[in-house]
């Protein structure tokens, strides 16, 4: 109820809106899905109160839609995060963000002698927790944690 | 196994690993067969490992395969900047099994993902070198009749060891209950204890190894290294307490032996290698019989 009210206020006629992202990843979020490189409006807001995850984000970008692969992306970073989908000022969709078993791309490893750092090899992880978001190398088999993320 | 790479421990079943023993006592029993005749296996050492590529080479050639290779990056392709796929798929067209010793973590992995041919992980930095531990499990086997429910002691430096994170993550397969003997700086990394909780597995860790090795089944000794210590006066302080002499193996278990992945330097004084349970000498040559198992059954050949 609250929510809709909130939309209605600064409402999008089409786009998208990204609700529930840790306050503190937000600008991961706007890197990892270009938002600083595209021409499309776009409206955030950050630290405000969410009972889930003590300080929230959201963003709002106009006229744009994410693919499922793009979405995959935010897993990593919010994982709880929520997809409104926005048509004629109307939510027509919600769509859950979910951590993928396997990431490939997006996240660098944080072993500095891993192949993927040393050779033009796409890293690739199996997700070993889905939510503190720790990956293990599917090449040198070592840990990356949501604290030493770097993005490609 | 046949036509699969070996680049983990982990990629072996507890099933696989035995059929691989029990290939290699067949090859200790009856070590000159022709069976790799015509076939070429080529030992790609990026870095130097003089012992692994020799055993290797061993295996292959008493079991009258042919070898190619290199021995250090300098004299290859890759000193000219050569990338690690281009060399990959050159030398697969030479070659019906490749040997790759890399110091890049995950490269043997990548080169399994690139070759045509099956790739055998013979160290890529310190992350893993299965053909080690399986032969660590031969060993082990060998000495002690039994892979389950034995007492393994590992000494030395126990947090950068790879050797010793490989067998103590295939010994719990088997029930090992562990003791970690090492200085304060190098113990075992908190991932491998949580690891041995979940597997509800007994450990002890301890800073003295007179000690702490009475129950053991296997002493198994890695290199403390200077270069290990952020500070020197720490080296200082324990470089001679990780040393194994005669006078601690008194009172030891009759079936214990002496394990060490080797090249040793001063951690089991020479005094020990005249007891009869010194047994590294003996371990490296199960290397070859190991090392024969792990091609031949690669290979398809038996």
């Amino acid at each position: 109820m609250n929510d809709k009210k909130h939309l209605s206020v600064s409402a999008i006629q089409n786009g998208t809106v990204i609700d529930h992202i840790p306050a503190q990843n937000l600008f991961k979020v706007i890197s990892i899905l270009g938002l600083d490189k595209i021409p499309n409006q776009i409206t955030f807001g950050t630290n405000l109160e969410s009972k889930r995850l003590g300080k929230k984000a959201i963003i709002k970008i106009a006229d744009k839609y994410f693919e499922r692969d793009e979405i995959n992306r935010i897993a990593i970073v919010a994982p709880l995060a929520k997809l409104n989908i926005i048509r004629d000022y109307e939510v027509v969709e919600k769509m859950l963000v979910e951590v993928p078993d396997e990431i490939k791309g997006i996240v660098k490893c944080v072993n500095p002698k891993c192949i993927t750092n040393v050779e033009n090899v796409t890293p690739k992880f199996r997700v070993v927790d889905k939510k503190s978001v720790s990956l293990k190398c599917h090449y040198c088999e070592k840990i990356t944690d949501q604290e030493h993320m770097n993005y490609l | 196994m046949r036509n699969r790479s070996l680049v983990s421990i982990n990629d072996l079943t507890k099933d696989e690993i035995f059929r691989v023993l029990d290939l290699a006592e067949e090859f200790e029993r009856n070590p000159i067969q022709r069976i790799m005749e015509g076939k070429v296996v080529a030992t790609l050492f990026f870095e130097p490992s003089t012992r692994t590529r020799l055993s290797f080479e061993s295996a292959v050639n008493k079991l009258c395969g042919r070898v190619i290779g290199f021995s250090e990056a300098s004299t290859s392709s890759v000193s000219k900047g050569e990338s690690l796929k281009d060399t990959i798929l050159t030398v697969a067209n030479y070659s019906d099994l490749i040997v790759m010793r890399h110091p890049v973590e995950g490269s043997a992995r990548y080169a399994s993902e690139v070759s045509p041919v099956p790739i055998v992980n013979a160290g890529d930095g310190a992350n893993q070198h299965p053909t080690q531990t399986l032969l660590d499990l031969y060993s082990i086997r060998k000495t002690q009749g039994k892979l389950d429910n034995l007492k393994i002691v590992m000494v030395g430096d126990l947090k950068y060891g790879r050797t010793v994170h490989s067998l103590l993550m295939a010994m719990s397969q088997f029930g090992a209950s562990f003791t970690f003997i090492s200085p304060v700086e190098l113990r075992i990394p908190q991932e491998y204890k949580i690891y041995l909780n979940e597997l509800n597995l007994s450990y002890e860790e301890h800073t003295d190894l007179a000690e702490n090795i009475k129950n053991a089944d296997i002493v198994y000794m890695t290199r403390v290294q200077r270069e290990r210590f952020s500070d020197p006066m720490e080296y200082e302080k324990v470089k001679n307490a990780y040393i194994l002499r005669n006078n601690m193996l008194e009172g030891t278990k009759p079936n214990m032996r002496v394990l060490h992945p080797l090249p040793r330097v001063n951690e089991i004084n020479t005094e020990v290698d005249n007891s009869p349970k010194a047994y590294y000498f003996t371990q490296a040559l199960n290397g070859v019989y190991t090392r024969m198992a792990i091609m031949t059954l690669i290979l398809g050949l038996k």
